[in-house]
């Protein structure tokens, strides 16, 4: 019975393909939305684990301001570069301690312009951020000490500014400041963030306060901590030198915060699922939309099909084949739609994966979620106006035309 | 004459059919008694609203008595499930309606096809069987053919192949020639007296044309709800 129930639902589905494929279209776009959005989104947290172990996990960073939760703001105490110098004399196991203020600015050289950051810090920078000097030097003391107007670029600026020619020894002029190139960094690529981490140029803490932002202060202290000590403890002892350095009451709150690259992996990683979790929110909308769809069109297609339906049955057909041949159309509509969405999701999301540039992972599990939510879709919605239709009196579906 | 079985083929003992209740109800049938054999060609007459259609209906195991029973090959039809009834005309009955009922959009062969996929036979007999019934009706080289793109007189023959395609004991025609013209019709009439003849089919066929009725060799006039004439004719043939 099952064998002619599915013979003649493939005859009726042949019969009236626009009406088949409008069904199945909801399912197959619901289908497909599902899969490329958390295959995108499993690849982009897979991304940004990745490029944050290839940071390094004994990275510190300590930013004025209290921890606040979204939507709060509060007056942040900026650092000094007394309070630089401080952790790098009383925090034991740690590297390299460096300085860092930044500001977004225009760069010129001759003819050519480029928006860029203007990062002031000192030579530990290099160390902490593990960078590296490609040609050229980095700063002297005596450089960083007078605030002179010198400059390294990152790869971007250097190729946006000189093209093929060598910077070394030329001038470029930031805003009011014209210094002279004195070394050019090592590649480093896309960050976690997706920013060009090659578009900066670094110049002398000093040379930046002084001719550039006009303030003593600091916008965040980076600190990495030596290999094999504990960078928890690192950081317990940053709290508290901050703590007493800054006046803080036992009952107070940090008024500053240090993170190390877990907290900041747990943070990134976290976005990203969240982006992933809402985006498959909104798919697994459009998937219930789709099925929403094939019920609207089997009601239909139960309701135009009365007559035929009154034919069934009066030669002979039981009510129990006029159901399991609805049921068939259903499940066979709805299975064919989501293999078809399945198949259009995974040639998506390769295309996506290396147009967004992450990396694909296929993730069987939401494949068969998918898939069999959409037969789930096709048994439940096919199954009620298929019982409706069984249910009819021959001669009352036989009076309908 | 009574078949292997031992009964009649058809016998309706005092049926009564009761459409609606209480205030609204319309009484279609009153207390019907007939009987009909195998073999036979019988036409039913009968103003509308005489209850020819309803007592069709019954005969056709769509509907059931409200009271009196139906008693087909001794089986008595007001007793059985709608499931059991459905088996009854599957097995023993051929439907042809004015309308033709046929399905859309589906080839002549595969509407024929129909009733032997319920019966469960394998496609090749199926085709075979199918092919052999559209040749019987004279539609030979036409099986490919759509309903719309057949002429109502052959929309008519492949409803009739596929009542006759099950090889079943009765054919019920409820007004087979009521959309056709005079000289289809006489074709379809034609046609089945052949096959009352030939293959020894029981046809059972409701009209309001005496022409067409004078084709049966029994005819029953019905009027408000009774049997009000039950003549044998010579037929025409």
């Amino acid at each position: 019975m099952l064998g002619n129930s599915i013979l003649l639902a493939f005859r009726e589905i042949r019969r009236n393909v626009l009406r088949s494929f409008l069904t199945i279209l909801g399912i197959v776009i619901g289908v497909a939305a599902v899969i490329i959005m958390v295959t995108i989104g499993g690849g982009a947290t897979v991304q940004v684990s990745q490029q944050i172990s290839n940071l390094g996990s004994n990275l510190l960073m300590v930013t004025p301001g209290k921890r606040l939760g979204p939507g709060q703001t509060s007056e942040t105490v900026p650092f000094k570069t007394s309070d630089v110098e401080a952790i790098a004399r009383d925090v034991s196991s740690i590297a390299a301690v460096a300085p860092v203020s930044s500001r977004s600015l225009q760069a010129v050289a001759g003819n050519s312009n480029w928006s860029t950051t203007v990062t002031g810090t000192e030579t530990s920078y290099f160390k902490v951020t593990k960078r590296s000097i490609r040609s050229g030097r980095t700063f002297s003391e005596s450089e960083l000490r007078s605030g002179a107007a010198v400059c390294i670029l990152g790869d971007t600026v250097r190729r946006k500014l000189f093209g093929n020619q060598d910077p070394l020894g030329e001038k470029i002029r930031l805003e009011k400041l014209s210094c002279t190139v004195i070394g050019l960094m090592e590649p480093k690529g896309q960050s976690t963030m997706g920013t060009d981490q090659d578009d900066l140029v670094v110049i002398p803490l000093r040379t930046l306060q002084r001719r550039v932002t006009g303030s003593t202060n600091i916008g965040l202290i980076q600190v990495s901590v030596r290999d094999g000590a504990s960078t928890e403890k690192v950081q317990k002892e940053i709290v508290q030198l901050m703590r007493e350095r800054r006046h803080l009451a036992p009952d107070e709150d940090d008024n500053f915060n240090v993170m190390d690259m877990k907290e900041i992996t747990k943070m990134l990683t976290g976005t990203t699922q969240l982006l992933t979790a809402l985006l498959s929110a909104v798919a697994a909308v459009s998937l219930l939309v789709g099925g929403i769809g094939i019920m609207n069109i089997m009601l239909v297609s139960v309701t135009e099909r009365t007559h035929e339906i009154g034919i069934r049955l009066a030669i002979g057909a039981l009510e129990r084949e006029v159901l399991m041949q609805f049921l068939v159309e259903a499940v066979v509509l709805s299975s064919f739609g989501g293999l078809l969405g399945i198949v259009l999701a995974l040639a998506g999301s390769v295309w996506l994966s290396g147009l967004l540039r992450v990396p694909f992972v296929f993730n069987a599990g939401i494949v068969m979620i998918a898939f069999l939510f959409s037969a789930a879709v096709g048994v439940i919605f096919g199954y009620f106006p298929a019982l409706k239709a069984a249910r009819l009196d021959p001669i009352v579906a036989l009076r309908h035309e | 004459m009574k078949d292997l079985s031992g009964h009649p083929l058809i016998v309706l003992k005092g049926v009564t059919k009761i459409f609606g209740e209480g205030q609204a109800a319309v009484e279609a049938l009153r207390g019907v008694d007939l009987r009909i054999d195998t073999g036979e060609f019988v036409a039913v007459m009968g103003p509308s609203g005489s209850g020819k259609s309803t007592c069709m209906n019954i005969v056709g195991c769509l509907d059931t008595p409200t009271a009196g029973s139906y008693l087909f090959k001794g089986i008595d039809v007001g007793q059985l499930s709608r499931n059991s009834r459905a088996l009854l005309r599957r097995h023993y009955q051929g439907f042809v309606f004015q309308g033709f009922n046929l399905l859309n959009r589906t080839s002549a062969l595969e509407n024929v096809e129909l009733p032997l996929i319920y019966r469960g036979i394998s496609a090749a007999q199926r085709k075979e069987q199918a092919l052999r019934a559209l040749e019987t009706v004279g539609l030979k080289g036409w099986e490919r053919l759509t309903p719309g793109e057949l002429s109502g007189g052959m929309q008519q023959r492949v409803a009739i192949a596929r009542a006759i395609v099950t090889g079943p004991t009765v054919l019920l025609a409820d007004e087979p020639t009521g959309n056709l013209d005079t000289a289809r019709s006489r074709e379809i009439m034609d046609l089945l007296t052949l096959l009352n003849r030939d293959s020894g089919i029981t046809i059972i066929m409701v009209t309001h044309e005496p022409d067409m009725a004078t084709y049966a060799r029994r005819i029953i006039h019905f009027l408000d709800g009774t049997v009000a004439l039950d003549e044998k004719t010579g037929g025409e043939n």
